[in-house]
């Protein structure tokens, strides 16, 4: 496993952000990480009127791919399927000769209203979030990359309490961090639920 | 008593002005003869309020003469006047001297004597700078080309007043002994002109700005202003004392200080002063006017009058002519300067002292100058509502072009805004048929490369041409208000096919459209004072999609707003105010709830307020 830093690019999706609590103090975690380029999406084109040139040479640029943005309707918000439904063009993300983001990470980190017990077949939203998020998770691989256990923040709705807030919003550092400094073993991680459960495989620091 | 008295006559004055102007202007007669009005009015032969004390005030008041020059050479920047050089000395030379020979000639008609005939020739051969330049303005002529020219020539009749001074001794009947100046004094008098005009030039240039940054230290307006009133005073009395006209002097200042930091600063404190002395001055020039004179040679005073302003109005053709004027802008110069001037009254008593004439000859100058006075704003008006718009409609009568094809879609109005929708459709590759009745906007558009006809689309035939009955839009981006609802009936009478997007002026004109039918409606200013206000939310720290959405909900609403009360336009004005207040109001409720945490409309974004069991929702958020 080599140690180079990866580049990670964080494409971030949240229509409301004044009104945002969490994803509002994650992003503020982790914008000025060195290696960490923050893409607000829905400041960069409030009229959805995508760059396709900018964002593919944006990815390009990168080694991480990460989705944050609330779970709105067990997706995302508008603009991010947008995005993907014009950046990941026929011939530059998939089909032929489409390989130019082969070999790079994906990851989604996503908050949801509900918490996690809501999130299987006896709770009010039957699926796993994991199944849900397979949409993002078969992009990925048709795309060529490595879908990696999804950050998840479950049960925002309820959760006042900021000391939790605020370690939530360290984990999700420390995890792009790892991510950085490759020092966490990826195929470790693919074994995992949620990226917030390979915390605890980092030696204490 | 000495103080109540000024203020009866003050109060006079302001009462006659504030009276007679604003019902001259709204008779659409310029406020230049609501003026003379006034003071024919208050004068001695009507009521009688002010008597011989009026040609004190004229000489107060043609300070505001003065003021005024000042005020034009800010709008001449140096370069300009350099340009107007060749005006000024040669249709300057040339309208002096020709209007003065004329004059004499038929003077001498009159039985006058060669002298006093040449004299009243030069007294007549000015124009009124007040009049004509007031009115100008008034009517926006001033930058047009006409405009320049009459400024130009008004300027050389200033600087021919003061060689018309000297001679006007020499033309009397009898040569009363009055000898030249030696010529040693000729020569410092010279050098005194020399002097003070660099004086002027150089000051303006270099030491005005840093004194009015001093005095802009102070904070205090009215020091500023006392400035301004200080630096037209003092080069006005500088330019008496050296024997010039101090209308010049100022004139010069005003152009050095064109480029000045502090030139609108200087329009805004002088202007007011301006304002009032002129109309002081009109007022007066009323006041002077002998009725009784007019009455005993009712005939002949009228043929004097009316043959001094043919006179003058030839001459001044001829010039126009030599010197090139489109026709059209040839008879707004004849007709600018065709009255007497104000110096002629100055000149007028100036003869009589050195007994070129008598003064009953002076008396009627005097009041066939004041008539020619009277006359002129009639002449404005004339020039205004029946002559220019021949030139126009001449214009106008330019051939339509022939259209040699069918398109889709048909654009009227190619100018600042049509045009923008020409190139966007262009981009799209969608074939446009582009009308246009301003040739040279046409020809312009021709130049960049684009296929634009001339022709007037408002007009049944131009449409037809145009391939309206096979095409599928109409796009109205003409901007006279009148002509677009115009456009639209004729459309929607003979060509119910096309399909209406027309651009509105503003409110009114939308709420017009809306009452003929009309769906798709484009307040001109609408999107861009809402990118303004996008952009001002940005910068106050409103995140992009924050401010867009903002913006654009407040523009559904508005639009919601111009249909709702569109229905009650043209109705109660009372009632259609109230329905405007109301909805303004209503308004305010939709951006107070904007404005509040819950629920707006983004409330979906955030955390619900009463947050029931936690399974129930399967939306994540935040």
């Amino acid at each position: 496993m080599s140690k180079t830093a990866r580049r990670l690019l964080l494409l971030f999706a949240h229509p409301a952000v004044h009104k945002s609590r969490v994803n509002h103090l994650l992003v503020s975690y982790v914008q000025s990480l060195p290696g960490v380029t923050v893409n607000d999406l829905y400041e960069a084109y409030p009229r959805f009127l995508i760059n396709v040139a900018r964002e593919q040479a944006l990815l390009l640029e990168h080694d991480v791919i990460i989705f944050q943005h609330p779970f709105y309707w067990y997706s995302s918000p508008a603009i991010l399927k947008q995005w993907q439904d014009l950046v990941l063009e026929f011939g530059f993300a998939y089909g032929k000769n489409g390989t130019r983001l082969h070999g790079k990470l994906f990851l989604t980190a996503i908050s949801t209203g509900g918490p996690s017990s809501a999130y299987q077949r006896s709770g009010s939203n039957y699926f796993t979030i994991r199944e849900l998020l397979a949409p993002f998770e078969q992009t990925a691989r048709l795309c060529g990359m490595t879908y990696l256990p999804p950050f998840v923040v479950p049960g925002v709705l309820w959760m006042d309490d900021e000391h939790e807030l605020a370690s939530y919003a360290s984990t999700y550092r420390r995890a792009l961090e790892a991510l950085r400094d490759n020092t966490l073993d990826v195929s470790e991680i693919m074994k995992l639920d949620t990226l917030n459960q390979a915390m605890a495989l980092l030696p204490a620091s | 008593m000495e103080s109540s008295d000024y203020l009866f006559q003050t109060f006079i004055y302001l009462a006659a002005a504030v009276v007679s102007v604003p019902i001259a202007k709204r008779l659409g007669l310029g406020s230049v003869l609501g003026y003379l009005l006034a003071g024919v009015i208050i004068g001695p032969h009507v009521f009688g309020f002010i008597g011989a004390a009026s040609g004190n005030v004229m000489n107060v008041a043609q300070f505001g003469v003065v003021m005024m020059l000042f005020l034009v050479g800010l709008e001449l920047r140096p370069n300009v006047l350099w340009r107007l050089r060749g005006p000024i000395f040669g249709s300057g030379t040339l309208q002096v001297g020709l209007t003065a020979l004329v004059c004499a000639v038929v003077a001498l008609c009159f039985h006058l004597a060669i002298g006093p005939a040449i004299a009243v020739g030069l007294i007549l051969s000015g124009s009124s700078t007040a009049i004509a330049v007031q009115s100008l303005a008034e009517k926006g002529w001033l930058t047009t080309k006409g405009g320049q020219t009459s400024v130009a020539v008004l300027l050389f009749q200033d600087l021919a007043v003061i060689p018309i001074l000297a001679v006007l001794p020499l033309l009397g009947a009898a040569h009363p002994a009055t000898t030249t100046a030696p010529h040693s004094a000729t020569w410092f008098q010279a050098l005194l002109v020399l002097g003070t005009v660099s004086a002027i030039i150089i000051g303006g240039r270099f030491l005005v700005s840093p004194v009015f940054h001093l005095l802009a230290l102070t904070r205090l307006h009215e020091i500023i202003t006392a400035a301004a009133l200080l630096l037209v005073v003092g080069i006005a009395l500088a330019m008496q004392l050296i024997g010039l006209s101090p209308a010049l002097g100022t004139f010069l200042a005003g152009v050095v200080l064109a480029e000045s930091e502090y030139r609108h600063e200087l329009e805004a404190d002088i202007e007011p002063f301006k304002g009032l002395l002129l109309g002081l001055f009109f007022v007066s020039v009323g006041a002077s006017i002998d009725l009784s004179l007019i009455q005993s040679q009712p005939i002949l005073m009228c043929s004097l009058v009316i043959g001094l302003l043919l006179i003058k109005a030839a001459v001044l053709y001829a010039i126009g002519k030599i010197s090139r004027l489109e026709n059209s802008q040839n008879f707004t110069f004849s007709l600018a300067l065709a009255q007497g001037s104000e110096f002629a009254f100055v000149l007028v008593a100036f003869a009589v002292n050195n007994r070129v004439f008598d003064q009953g000859l002076g008396d009627r100058l005097i009041a066939v100058v004041a008539l020619s006075m009277v006359a002129a704003p009639f002449l404005f008006t004339i020039n205004e509502l029946w002559i220019q718009p021949r030139f126009s409609s001449r214009l106008r009568q330019r051939q339509p072009d022939e259209i040699d094809e069918i398109n889709p879609v048909i654009v009227a109005g190619v100018g600042r805004y049509g045009a923008v929708i020409a190139r966007l459709l262009n981009s799209q590759n969608i074939k446009t048929t582009v009308l246009d009745f301003d040739p040279e906007q046409v020809d312009l558009i021709r130049k960049i490369g684009f296929k634009v006809f001339y022709g007037d689309a408002t007009r049944h035939e131009m449409l037809a041409a145009a391939g309206a009955a096979q095409a599928k839009l109409l796009l109205i981006a003409i901007d006279d208000v009148e002509g677009s609802l115009g456009l639209v009936q004729l459309a929607q009478k003979h060509f119910p096919n096309l399909n209406l997007l027309v651009r509105a002026k503003d409110r009114e004109h939308a709420y017009r459209l809306i009452k003929l039918g009309v769906r798709n409606i484009f307040r001109e200013t609408l999107e861009s004072s809402l990118e303004m206000s996008v952009e001002a939310l940005r910068l106050l720290g409103f995140g992009a999609y924050r401010a867009y959405r903002a913006a654009h909900t407040f523009k559904e609403y508005d639009e919601e707003t111009v249909r709702v009360l569109a229905e009650y336009y043209g109705t109660d004005e009372k009632d259609f105010l109230g329905r405007v207040r109301k909805r303004v109001q209503t308004l305010d409720e939709l951006f107070e709830s904007e404005r509040a945490v819950s629920p707006g409309p983004d409330s979906a974004w955030e955390r619900p307020k009463a947050a029931e069991k936690p399974e129930e929702k399967g939306k994540g958020d935040n």
